[in-house]
């Protein structure tokens, strides 16, 4: 084993890798004298402690090796090499483009194929509703941290409004869902503003921890204000969305849309709507956050990511620009949360802990920071990994927190880190410029 | 050549806790003319610029910018954002600032932000994509593809702006700070870590910026071959006082300014450039 770590150490040598391995091993040796050497047994109904030195002693010897055989990984040529290899394959960039829509349309197509053939799995159709869900949440976010490069870790907060605003509004005031989808968006979006204006300020870390806070505020708000929101009880029997005034399952008079049809009710019937209405949705976030890239306020949300005094000698007004991402995003995040209440039928303060923000933050951050279709694979992983290992029982935390290091390793920059320029100077070429002197486009103006 | 001023500073003080940066500085900069500022390192060039510019507001003093359009109007009031809006005073940075990640005809469409944000209707009409917001998106990418082949940019249009060569950086800066539409130019140091011909190159670019669009350009500069060759006014500044103005010819051979050089042991490449340029 040494010689072949000696010949292979071209610029390490092998008393710094052996000590460096030592103190990894040493370090697990003092962690786990506790959390491993320690164990309490049932003795008779009376709890005894009991060693396990020999676990220990595995421990520190798979550190050890573990963090030798790390060491080795990275020092191989063929690891270093790797990061400028990815600088030099940007080339083909509109190639890549090509293929992305074509991946994006595909996996539309499936999405849109799913509840055929899936129509009575309910496990299958409500997994994919909840990818979808994180996948609305993440466009959302995207505007924010993506596009707008403003680190929100109170993400959460904006969903909890739309869910509350959607529950309180449908059980107290008797509203549709489809009333409330907007007023829920627009309350959501003030909260936004709200949110945003003390923060105009900060930037990286210390907006993280405003946004942070903001996220806690909203969430103990919830917690505490029992006469409106019943507190950690939550709110119950909220009403499911219907179809132009048909409900999907027999309850009380409602027409149910089986009926119209003049067909059985069956329970896949509302699980398989409740999909395509997320589905729906998620589609228009996407459309609308595409277009919104392309426009001057996309773009002014991208050069205040990249450099925010360039902006300000500009005469771009940096509030106005970082309010308008808080509220948008904001707004998605408030439509999300609509649909969440109105799918569980029962929400509380339980749903938007930071846990949440944690994880749709990750999803921005792990699919690549402004790609939408990223942001669908990371969705994917991180909803559907926790899903397959459940067999892991215990340890699925574990190999989730695993997979999302390894894939911070991989590709630091995100899934999909490639940038599409909003306007290409082919593509402008292609639009009809208008003549100087045309009378239609003063008229236009 | 009656020119009317464009840019008047009077009695300008800059102050920072105990030290004064600028000390009752005036000033006054026309159209269609190139005034530049030299001085030695720390004579308070960059900080006269953050005046100038709305980056600092000044402790005593006025700033008026004499618009044709708009009337006079005291810089020194408005915020950064309507200064380059209103009073069309435009800037760049001695430390290139573009939108790195993006291209460079974006960088200069997005310069043209005020446009098209008024023709996209607070992004509505844009989300529609009614015929106005696409007329007026055409324009501006006509705009900044003039911009760029006047600049000598076109092939790295699409090209991301952070991904350029430092001369070429430099470049795309100024069409950008084009490209927004301004009436007052400022440059902060626009030939630093230029080779000799792209200084040459920069010359007459400024030359041809000024007499077409007839903009006035403030110019902060450490290579005397730019400054001595275009400007038509130069003000000198050291330790925060005016201590020269006039015609390249007299400001060079001005004693206090020769003094001002070549007494100053931190900059051997300055002193003998200035004085070079005095023989």
């Amino acid at each position: 084993m040494t010689t072949t770590t000696t010949s292979r150490a071209a610029d390490t040598p092998l008393p710094q890798r052996l000590s460096d391995a030592g103190f990894a091993a040493l370090l697990t040796a003092l962690l786990g004298i506790p959390l491993v050497g320690l164990t309490t047994v049932d003795v008779g109904g009376r709890v005894a402690v009991q060693t396990r030195w020999d676990w220990l002693l595995g421990a520190a010897l798979m550190a050890f090796s573990g963090r030798l055989g790390v060491r080795w990984l990275f020092d191989r040529p063929a690891w270093r090499g790797r990061s400028a290899r990815v600088q030099v394959d940007q080339a083909p960039a509109a190639r890549r483009a090509g293929r992305m829509q074509l991946a994006g349309l595909g996996v539309t197509a499936l999405a849109l194929a799913l509840p055929l053939v899936f129509h009575d799995n309910r496990y299958v159709v409500d997994t994919a509703t909840t990818v979808l869900i994180y996948v609305m949440l993440g466009w959302g976010l995207n505007v924010v941290v993506g596009l707008a490069g403003l680190l929100d870790l109170g993400y959460v907060a904006f969903y909890a409004v739309g869910a509350y605003s959607y529950a309180l509004l449908a059980t107290q005031w008797g509203l549709s869902f489809w009333a409330c989808l907007p007023l829920a968006g627009l309350l959501a979006a003030s909260f936004g503003i709200l949110l945003g204006y003390p923060t105009l300020r900060l930037r990286g870390d210390y907006l993280a921890i405003v946004t942070l806070g903001f996220g806690e505020i909203i969430r103990l708000v919830l917690v505490n204000w029992t006469a409106l929101t019943h507190g950690p009880d939550g709110i119950g029997s909220i009403p499911r969305p219907t179809l132009f005034g048909h409900g999907f399952a027999p309850a009380g008079d409602l027409p149910t849309v089986a009926g119209l049809f003049g067909i059985d009710d069956a329970p896949w019937h509302r699980t398989v709507f409740l999909y395509l209405l997320i589905l729906g949705l998620a589609l228009l976030t996407n459309a609308f956050v595409l277009r919104l890239r392309k426009l001057p306020i996309g773009r002014a949300w991208e050069a205040m990511r990249e450099d925010e005094v360039a902006c300000r000698a500009l005469g771009i007004n940096a509030t106005r620009v970082k309010l308008a991402a808080f509220a948008l995003g904001a707004m998605l995040g408030g439509f999300a949360g609509v649909f969440f209440a109105a799918r569980q039928g029962f929400i509380s303060p339980e749903s938007f802990t930071f846990s949440e923000s944690a994880v749709i933050l990750a999803i921005v951050v792990l699919g690549g920071s402004g790609s939408q279709f990223g942001v669908v694979l990371a969705a994917g992983i991180l909803v559907l990994l926790p899903e397959l290992g459940r067999h892991f029982s215990e340890y699925r935390m574990l190999l989730f927190g695993a997979a999302m290091v390894a894939i911070m390793v991989w590709r630091p920059g995100g899934l999909l880190s490639q940038r599409r320029p909003t306007l290409t100077s082919a593509s402008a070429a292609e639009t009809p410029t208008p003549a100087p002197n045309s009378a239609a486009i003063r008229s236009a103006a | 050549m009656a020119n009317e001023t464009l840019l008047d500073v009077r009695g300008l003080s800059m102050r920072f806790g105990g030290v004064t940066a600028i000390d009752d500085l005036s000033l006054t900069a026309c159209a269609r003319e190139i005034t530049s500022i030299i001085g030695p390192n720390g004579a308070g060039k960059t900080t006269l610029f953050n005046c100038l510019t709305g980056f600092y507001r000044p402790s005593s003093g006025t700033v008026t910018l004499h618009h044709p359009v708009r009337g006079a109007l005291r810089l020194d009031r408005l915020p950064s954002h309507e200064l380059a809006r209103s009073a069309q005073v435009l800037r760049t940075f001695q430390n290139i600032r573009l939108f790195a990640g993006m291209t460079v005809l974006e960088n200069l469409v997005v310069a043209q932000h005020h446009a098209l944000q008024a023709a996209s209707a607070f992004s509505i009409a844009g989300l529609l994509g009614l015929p106005r917001y696409r007329l007026a998106q055409a324009r501006a990418v006509d705009a900044a593809r003039g911009l760029l082949r006047r600049f000598d940019l076109e092939r790295v249009a699409d090209t991301p702006a952070g991904a350029l060569a430092y001369g070429v950086q430099r470049r795309v800066e100024i069409a950008r700070a084009m490209a927004a539409g301004p009436r007052l130019l400022c440059l902060d140091e626009p030939a630093a870590g230029l080779n000799p011909k792209e200084s040459a190159a920069l010359n007459e670019l400024l030359a041809s910026l000024i007499a077409v669009e007839g903009i006035a350009v403030l110019l902060v500069e450490h290579d005397m071959s730019v400054v001595m060759k275009v400007s038509r006014q130069v003000v000198v500044l050291n330790h925060g006082r005016k201590i020269a103005q006039g015609t390249p010819a007299q400001v060079q051979s001005d004693p206090q300014v020769i003094a001002a050089y070549l007494g100053e042991p931190d900059e051997p490449v300055q002193a003998l450039s200035a004085a070079e340029c005095a023989t």
